[in-house]
């Protein structure tokens, strides 16, 4: 199952190395990883998609993470209400007179265009995984150059309806 | 003018170097010992080490695996963390069995290696290596020193996230600008305590998880206490014994948990595990509660998961979270120091059902199959030989080992009664330990016997430090169990392999007594049962260290045992054939 981890962290050198480093020692298969500042300086926020086997797996994961020296908080939101968003740039193979048609395919998908050239154009889209997987497969027919995506990054929302704990731990 | 008052300035106060700051940092740990080895990254610091007249001996081994593995020795036998100082490239790469070793049986290390200076690290610079790349899966944490300021911070974290929580191995890569950097000196105020956001062990347990074992005690009939090195970290071997007393619980040990519990204790099962007693495994088998008290479930302890204690309720009190159902289920997860934890489980008065007739059945257990040997009849017997030096020692030494059959005998055949007497190489296995730890166990406790019982093999790895325990005269018995071979190797051959005995028998082997005598040590051979008893006598009276080389049957087989991939309970060799 595809889980998304959270994790904040002290901005150190090597915090990344050591993290990633235990996750591939430990074989979990990681799909994404974004890093980025937080609002507090010196604090990163890490954000992990994750594909483990089980629940089992899961607790094994957070806890690893979370007995890190430079991790703070750890957080597996899959089941909470959360926000989450990446971003894609598409290089797409089209001629002049494709570009209007383009324009206007995307315009649903908040997207835009922000790269021409003779033969290509560079659309830039924002939003969840799969409405990204689904502007790619519309492109498709035009012929993709290039894609390159970020990964995910994620939120728990600022309101969260009551939802059963079962994935809180105790210890 | 101004110009003046600076130089004036610069004149009151004396300058340092980094090496100085470092080693002022180290006497302000307590560091008795420095086990390491010099080299050119870490010229500084040797510079500053006898300029100063520091206030630790620094010990000179003659291979980094040597020093880091008397300085875990150390660590096991004090509980102080061991210190390592090794220069960069080889020298810290040298160092890398040992920290794997000392991280995967949580020894608190702290490690101090050279790095080139900052201006040349990334070009592939003489004596060069990623030290932090290197370690980072095998260290608890680790630092480069990038600013002056920063050393005696760094110091100051290092030790104590190498000694709190789950203790383990941090590593501090210096680059020679730093060491060599004039500053004025820095300390860290003394009383002031480390604080890390990140890093806050738990040492008490969640009382509503105490609540749950005493509760779950009052209905089990068959409870078993798994005891682990954890109690040994922790200092809780009085509490485990009141636990056990209190409730006529019945304990058995893992490998490294040796000598938390009296191993002549009415309530003691032995080891468990792979070559662990009939009665232990067994008992975790049958039981119906499993309470385990720092051990990590290791695969050589469970053997196959599937049937690990298959109708038991598992109890586990650990100080890493990480280490609750990583391996076995766990119902009830205590994270906590086991001596808090034991002390909390101490203070509730739990009415428990009677367990004689559990204990009853476990006794028969022992009594009917007990561990055994067959004595060879032209060669010595290595089990017999461990029973000898376990009498003659009245079970008071501290024994360090190197890893195979001899590690296992040892574990077998001599009963631990105090904790901390116990120093091998569990997690890792690594060969070549059981010297150099020698070398520690002795720093560490000058007043004890200290036997280094090895096999030929692993003696063969790191001998070379019998140049150590002369220069210093460190009184130890090197003990080789010399069966010519790579016994434990040769026994899964035989048996797992259909006798196709590989690489695993030594057609030479050098004359050890004379290479004993070559480093000015005496040398004792013994091959044969009749003189043995009277020359090992003679070996314990001896002032001073002294190596046996015992000629023992190569074809003995560690027995009885859990093969891989089978349940505890599918023993062999648990009777004679």
């Amino acid at each position: 199952m595809r889980r998304i981890i959270t994790a904040t962290v002290q901005n150190r050198s090597g915090v990344l190395n050591r993290v990633t480093g235990m996750l591939t020692k430990r074989q979990f298969n990681i799909e994404s990883i974004t890093v980025g500042e937080s609002e507090k300086e010196g604090i990163s926020k890490m954000t992990f998609v994750i594909d483990v086997a089980d629940h089992l797996k899961v607790e094994q994961l957070t806890k690893q993470l979370n007995k890190q020296i430079d991790v703070i908080k750890v957080q597996d939101i899959t089941d909470k209400a959360h926000v989450v968003r990446e971003l894609a740039l598409i290089k797409v193979s089209a001629s002049r007179q494709h570009q209007a048609e383009i324009q206007s395919l995307i315009l649903p998908f908040r997207a835009t265009i922000i790269d021409v050239s003779k033969d290509s154009l560079v659309v830039e889209v924002t939003g969840k995984p799969e409405k990204i997987n689904a502007l790619i497969e519309l492109l498709k027919s035009y012929g993709i150059k290039e894609i390159t995506r970020t990964g995910i990054t994620a939120f728990l929302r600022g309101y969260q309806p009551q939802v059963s704990e079962m994935n809180t731990i105790s210890i | 003018m101004s110009l003046k008052v600076v130089k004036k300035q610069k004149e009151q106060v004396q300058q340092v170097t980094g090496s100085d700051i470092l080693i002022d940092a180290l006497t302000e740990q307590n560091v008795e010992f420095v086990f390491g080895y010099p080299g050119g990254a870490v010229l500084p610091i040797y510079d500053a080490l006898y300029r100063k007249k520091a206030s630790f001996q620094h010990i000179l081994t003659r291979h980094e695996q040597g020093a880091i593995h008397a300085a875990e020795s150390y660590a096991r036998i004090t509980g102080k963390p061991g210190v390592v100082l090794a220069t960069s490239g080889p020298g810290a790469t040298n160092l890398v069995t040992g920290i794997a070793d000392a991280m995967i049986d949580s020894l608190p290390l702290v490690i101090l290696t050279g790095q080139v200076a900052k201006g040349v690290i990334g070009t592939d610079a003489f004596q060069e290596a990623d030290v932090i790349g290197i370690t980072t899966p095998i260290t608890k944490y680790n630092y480069q020193v990038n600013k002056i300021e920063d050393l005696p911070k760094i110091i100051k974290e290092a030790f104590y996230i190498a000694t709190t929580g789950r203790p383990g191995p941090v590593v501090i890569d210096i680059p020679k600008n730093i060491s060599q950097e004039l500053s004025e000196p820095i300390k860290v105020e003394k009383n002031v305590k480390v604080h890390l956001q990140g890093y806050q062990p738990t040492i008490f347990p969640n009382p509503l998880q105490v609540v749950k074992l005493l509760e779950s005690l009052k209905h089990a009939k068959k409870p078993v206490v798994l005891a682990g090195a954890g109690v040994l970290f922790a200092e809780a071997s009085c509490e485990l014994k009141q636990f056990a007393e209190k409730y006529q619980l019945p304990v058995t040990n893992t490998l490294l948990g040796l000598g938390s519990f009296p191993g002549d204790h009415p309530l003691f099962l032995g080891m468990a595990g792979m070559h662990g007693t009939y009665a232990a495994n067994m008992a975790l088998t049958e039981c119906d509660l499993l309470i385990n008290i720092g051990a990590r479930f290791d695969d050589r302890l469970t053997g196959n998961v599937e049937h690990f204690a298959p109708n038991a309720k598992v109890a586990h009190i650990d100080i890493d979270p990480a280490e609750i159902s990583k391996n076995v289920d766990t119902e009830i997860p205590l994270v906590g120091d086991a001596k808090e934890v034991l002390k909390l489980l101490l203070k509730h008065e739990t009415e428990t059902p009677d367990h004689s007739e559990w204990n009853y059945h476990l006794n028969q257990y022992k009594k009917e199959k007990p561990l055994w040997y067959e004595k060879p009849k032209e060669h010595l017997s290595p089990q017999w030989l461990v029973q000898q030096i376990f009498e003659i020692t009245k079970g008071d030494a501290i024994v360090t080992t190197d890893v195979g059959q001899h590690q296992m005998w040892a574990a077998q055949y001599y009963q631990f009664k105090k904790p901390n007497r116990w120093v091998t190489s569990g997690g890792l296995g690594t060969m070549g330990f059981g010297l150099p730890a020698a070398i520690g166990a002795q720093l560490a406790a000058p007043n004890d016997t200290v036997v280094s019982l090895l096999g030929d093999g692993g003696f063969q790895m790191t001998l070379q430090e019998l140049a150590v325990i002369r220069e210093r005269n460190l009184p130890v018995k090197v003990i080789i169990l010399n069966n010519q071979a790579l016994g434990m190797v040769r026994q899964w051959q035989e048996t797992f392999y259909e006798k196709r005995i590989s690489e695993s028998v030594f057609s030479y082997n050098p004359d050890f007594i004379k290479l004993a005598e070559s480093y000015g040590i005496p040398g004792v051979l013994i091959e044969d049962e009749r003189s043995a008893r009277n020359k090992l006598e003679q070996v314990f009276h001896t002032d001073g260290p002294i190596v046996v080389d015992c000629h023992i049957a190569q074809s003995e087989c560690v027995n009885p045992m859990v093969a891989p991939g089978k349940g505890l309970h599918e023993m062999i060799g648990v009777e004679k054939e």
